[in-house]
């Protein structure tokens, strides 16, 4: 029941509404009860509503509102982007973009390679199943 | 008639607004020369001799005067274009038929028709869908091509569509008491070699790419959790 993550200074959240939807931002400072500064590498520092965060495992180490090239380097140092594109929320995000993009072909071969994955699970079940059943 | 000059006149008199032009009346005499030419002429712009005026036929009198003047309608020079196709609809694209009897089945489009409509074919051997003509407004371009270079279609047009006209039969009295004899229109051997010939190659570039003659084979349909607003084709 404790929290487990919280929001402190250098903590990697997920921007889930508003311009900015679906960026990871570092909160680097905390303007009230209710907002925080962000930043990312790629957008001008702004200042969001905490409901507009889903806050991630990752957390860097920076102090309060870097200059934008401290906050790249540490971000490189804590290795964020190959630590979020291997998290399972990470690359299960990515899997989501890929599929918006798919065309009715790519849909069509996707449901071909679903059934066949569902065919050979089911044909390994079934062989437990005789080996435990023997 | 005065020859056709090669290039088409500019105009010497440059537009400071439409309808205004930057040289006055008197300064445009002066810039096409119109002095020099008077002068080479001895003051006196040259004219030609009249061109001997052809004798004009006798007209007769119409034998028929009408009581009211009657306005003649305007004439209309408009000469319809095909359809604009869309972007996204080039020759060997897959599209997607939304109505009539083959509705969700996927066709390959071969070419636009000068009546507007779209020729597609199924092709027949995959998904029974033959030559056919189709309306643009009732299809779905997908972003899926198919190789279509090795088909001649040079013969395919509006005229090669259109229904067989049936010779009138004279009805006698005891024709109504029968029952109408029902005759089912065969389809012409000719028609079935055209099919032949176009699906041949296609199906070739078709099962060059793995799942593609599975894809035209099966129908498309919406299914729970999909948007057409969100899909991409």
């Amino acid at each position: 029941m404790p929290f487990k993550r919280y929001v402190e200074i250098g903590r990697v959240a997920l921007v889930n509404y508003g311009k900015d939807y679906g960026k990871l931002v570092v909160i680097v400072d905390v303007v009230d009860q209710n907002r925080a500064l962000v930043d990312a590498p790629d957008m001008v520092r702004s200042q969001m509503n905490f409901k507009r965060l889903t806050l991630t495992d990752i957390k860097i180490d920076i102090n309060r509102v870097p200059k934008k090239k401290t906050l790249i380097d540490a971000m490189e140092k804590a290795d964020v982007k190959n630590k979020w594109e291997n998290s399972s929320w990470g690359r299960k995000l990515i899997v989501q973009k890929r599929r918006a993009l798919l065309n009715d072909f790519g849909r069509f071969k996707l449901m071909l390679a679903k059934i066949k994955k569902a065919g050979i699970v089911r044909q390994e079940l079934a062989k437990l199943k005789k080996e435990t059943a023997a | 008639m005065a020859a056709k000059r090669k290039t088409p006149v500019k105009s010497r008199n440059p537009d400071l607004i439409r309808g205004v032009g930057k040289y006055s009346r008197s300064k445009m005499y002066h810039k096409r020369g119109l002095w020099a030419i008077k002068a080479k002429h001895g003051g006196v712009f040259p004219r030609h001799a009249p061109q001997p005026k052809a004798p004009a036929a006798a007209e007769k009198p119409p034998k028929f005067y009408p009581a009211d003047d009657v306005k003649k309608p305007l004439l209309n020079r408009r000469k319809p274009k095909p359809t604009k196709l869309r972007a996204s609809i080039t020759p060997g694209t897959v599209l997607i038929l939304l109505a009539g009897r083959f509705m969700g089945k996927r066709v390959v489009f071969l070419k636009q028709l000068p009546s507007g409509l779209l020729l597609v074919t199924g092709p027949f051997k995959i998904n029974g869908v033959p030559l056919r003509r189709v309306n643009q407004s009732y299809v779905i371009a997908t972003s899926t091509k198919v190789d279509i270079s090795g088909v001649n279609l040079e013969k395919f047009d509006d005229k090669y569509f259109a229904k067989e006209v049936e010779k009138k039969k004279k009805k006698g009295e005891g024709e109504f008491f029968e029952a109408e004899k029902e005759v089912k229109k065969k389809l012409p051997e000719d028609k079935k070699e055209d099919q032949k010939a176009v699906d041949a190659s296609l199906i070739k570039s078709i099962e060059g790419v793995p799942d593609l003659k599975a894809y035209l084979a099966a129908r498309f349909s919406l299914k729970s959790g999909m948007k057409p607003h969100e899909l991409a084709f």
